[in-house]
């Protein structure tokens, strides 16, 4: 008997060879489970990421086993760490180089709102540049709260609807950041 | 014999003159880059797969460490100490502890100074896997890292039974630690070093005598003393190029001078020296680790700070039901407690190199000034200069023996 | 040679440089001396290269900035000698307006960097640094941000809502 288990089935009508969901439901619950999370491990909390992504924790038992250093080919945008205005556009332009769908987990209090460091060179939170999804807290968070985060996320992507990405409402979001949709 | 190598003449060249490889080409590393571990930049000229000069811009997390100290009392200061060198903080906050208590004349009892040396040797641990594993991922070595990185959890472990914290644990007190040791906290170091040993054989047997590691690190980055001195380097790498320079040796701190240890020191200054001068480390600290036990048994039990009120944090039990504890409390806090104008400069051996500390206090409740000597700062000035020369493979590799904390760097 | 004391130190230096050194004190037993910038360099040169005191080693190299003094900055470099372990700290302190010294990056390589934030911190400009640019900060800063009359806090924060933190 093998140790896998096999993510749920989406609610659905199954019969004699068949089975029939929603595309959504089928899509997201694919792409929630092949989260390619790109680091972008700047200070403590990237340390604690690297604990996460060892035996102990294993981030890859939920489907993130290849970090993609490349935001190309990223779907998981996980920023680790203070960032300081200096490296502010530098996010910015990583995070508009990945392909939509993109998801961004804010991980730790400085890349939730500049934690402790409330001083002129840091970024009081990420959301001031790029759209966040999750939030994860700590000062670093434990391994087990990364990962809870992303089991969030994955939560989230599995209820995306498929067309939330067209919506005004997004192209509005990321007009508020001064973003350009990608996506027509 | 193995035929020599058929030269190609020179009147035949395999690329025509106006090839664009001849022109140099700019390539931007960073500072979001897999290969550098931390928001380095640096613009490289490269001709082929060989840099010929480099420019390293840094201070991509510059957090205004010395600002913020200036606006914090002692005892806040600690966590910041912490994101200094997260990788061994233990090691920045016990230096900051005895930096405040160099300033107030605080004696502290022999039990505590072992209780540090503890902490600090395992945090000394944990960097140096760090370190070390990361470089045996650069060299095309993952499982090493893996093994290792896996015994780093149990060091985490003792960290949290001690304060609660696994990385940035903000350990201790001005004065001492804020709780004993455990029972729990004794027996899980005991455990590590049972556990450790085997593990850091199998991973020197990894790559001590594994030929690709070897034609990958030796002679690479090669330093001289002379250069490493007049760059003002310390710690380890300065270390592998021949100078036996450890604050731990020169300037003893928290009882160091009571123990047996030996400081190793390499020949070539490469990046193989540097990897077995952090290797011999670590096997120097299990055995630091293991003469501090032994010192702490004979020691009174339960001693774990000074008997320094007017400095020293009361127990919030105390200050909620105990006047006395109140008033202290109230006094530290609220700074209105008797120090001394002076300044002082306090240096410990953090796991890169000489971690110091010059405070300059003018009688208040917040330091007047505190710079860090942060040894990743002084110790990365050389990295574009060395670079000149090299492959960008080995620039790659010398910069991860290098060890540049990411915080420590641009503070 | 016998072991270096901070009176024989004192005695060298005052015979070298007569007025032109001062001596602070030995706040926990490191001396501190003071020179003015005209001499700084000739001194470090001497610390580091005469045969009885080889001040091999650069520790480090800061500023401070004092606004009620008359001489607002100082800079304070720790030199260590290591074949006899032993530290001694010069300060220099310099005008309040363009304060300006000259580089010790003539005599140690490792001086560049730490200038550098010197400069960038405080605006002490080091002359005849090869490349005295800012190091942590961000280039088109206008400030700077290690003087004590600017804050420590972003002064353009609008999400800072004073009546959250009762004032």
């Amino acid at each position: 008997m093998s140790k896998v288990t096999l993510a749920e089935a989406p609610p659905g009508v199954a019969g004699a060879g068949f089975f029939a969901t929603t595309l959504d439901k089928a899509i997201g619950l694919a792409r929630a489970n092949s989260l390619w999370p790109l680091p972008f491990a700047t200070s403590c909390c990237g340390i604690e990421f690297m604990a996460t992504m060892g035996a102990t924790y294993d981030l890859a038992r939920f489907g993130a086993e290849r970090p993609s250093f490349s935001p190309r080919q990223a779907d998981m945008l996980l920023v680790m760490g203070t960032i300081a205005k200096k490296m502010a556009p530098v996010l910015k332009q990583v995070y508009t180089q990945m392909a939509e769908p993109r998801w961004v987990i804010a991980v730790g209090a400085c890349a939730s709102s500049g934690g402790i460091f409330d001083t002129y060179s840091v970024l009081q939170g990420i959301d001031e540049i790029i759209p966040v999804d999750v939030y994860v807290p700590g000062c670093p968070p434990r391994p087990e709260a990364i990962l809870d985060g992303v089991l969030k996320l994955q939560e989230i992507v599995k209820n995306e609807s498929l067309n939330r990405r067209n919506t005004p409402e997004y192209k509005a979001l990321l007009e508020k950041y001064g973003i350009e949709t990608n996506n027509g | 014999m193995s035929k020599p190598i058929t030269k190609i003449t020179p009147n035949k060249p395999l690329l025509d003159d106006n090839d664009p490889q001849e022109e140099l080409i700019t390539l931007n590393i960073g500072p979001t880059h897999p290969a550098t571990h931390g928001v380095f930049q640096n613009v490289v000229q490269i001709d082929g797969e060989r840099i010929v000069s480099g420019v390293s811009t840094i201070g991509y997390i510059h957090r205004a460490f010395e600002k913020i100290a200036e606006r914090r009392p002692f005892y806040q200061i600690t966590p910041l100490t912490d994101r200094l060198n997260y990788c061994s903080a233990p090691i920045n906050n016990m230096g900051w502890h005895m930096t405040v208590e160099k300033l107030l004349d605080i004696e502290i009892p022999k039990r505590v100074q072992y209780m540090r040396v503890i902490v600090m040797e395992l945090a000394r641990i944990a960097d140096h896997i760090i370190c070390n594993g990361i470089l045996g991922v650069d060299t095309g070595a993952f499982s090493g890292f893996l093994y290792v990185m896996q015994e780093r959890e149990f060091i985490y472990e003792i960290f949290e039974e001690i304060c609660g914290a696994r990385l940035t644990t903000n350990i201790g007190r001005i004065g001492g630690f804020e709780r004993d040791f455990n029972e729990v906290a004794f027996r899980k170091i005991e455990h590590f070093l049972e556990r450790f040993p085997p593990v850091l054989k199998e991973f020197e047997e990894l790559f001590v005598r594994n030929r690709i590691f070897i034609e990958r690190t030796s002679g690479v980055a090669a330093v001289t003393a002379e250069q490493a001195l007049d760059y003002s380097w310390s710690g380890p790498i300065l270390r592998a190029t021949g100078v036996d320079y450890d604050v731990r040796a020169v300037a003893p701190y928290s009882s160091y001078e009571e123990f047996d240890f030996e400081i190793p020191v390499g020949t070539q200054g490469d990046v193989y020296d540097r990897f077995m001068v952090r290797n011999a480390e670590m096997w120097q600290s299990l055995s630091i680790i293991r003469q501090a036990l032994e010192k702490i048994k004979k020691e009174p039990k339960g001693v774990f700070h000074a008997d320094v009120p007017e400095f020293y944090l009361p127990p919030k039990e105390q200050v909620y039901n105990n006047m006395e504890a109140l008033i202290y409390h109230f006094k530290i806090v609220m700074g209105e407690w008797e120090t001394p104008k002076s300044e002082v400069y306090h240096s410990v051996e953090g796991a890169n190199g000489e971690l110091g500390f010059y405070l300059i206090h003018d009688g208040g409740r917040t330091p007047y000034r505190l710079h860090f000597r942060r040894p990743s700062f002084i110790n990365y000035q050389m990295f574009a200069p060395m670079s000149a020369g090299m492959l960008i493979s080995d620039a790659i590799i010398n910069m991860s023996s290098l060890n540049i904390i990411a915080g420590e760097l641009d503070a | 040679m016998d072991k270096l004391t901070n009176q024989y130190i004192i005695e060298r230096l005052n015979g070298k440089f007569g007025e032109d050194v001062e001596i602070l004190g030995e706040p926990h037993g490191l001396l501190t001396i003071s020179t003015s910038k005209t001499r700084i360099i000739e001194l470090l040169d001497y610390l580091k290269n005469d045969e009885n005191l080889r001040f091999n080693y650069l520790t480090d190299i800061t500023g401070v900035h004092y606004p009620e003094q008359e001489k607002s900055f100082a800079v304070v470099y720790h030199l260590h000698n290591l074949f006899q372990n032993f530290r001694i700290r010069i300060k220099v302190f310099l005008e309040k307006e363009n304060p300006s010294i000259p580089t010790a990056t003539t005599l140690w390589k490792g001086a560049n960097w730490m200038e550098r934030e010197t400069y960038d911190f405080f605006g002490i400009v080091f002359d005849g640094h090869p490349d005295l640019r800012r190091i942590l900060n961000m280039e088109d800063l206008d400030v700077f941000p290690m003087r004590k009359e600017y804050p420590l806090e972003d002064p353009n924060r609008v999400d800072k809502k004073d009546f959250y933190f009762g004032r």
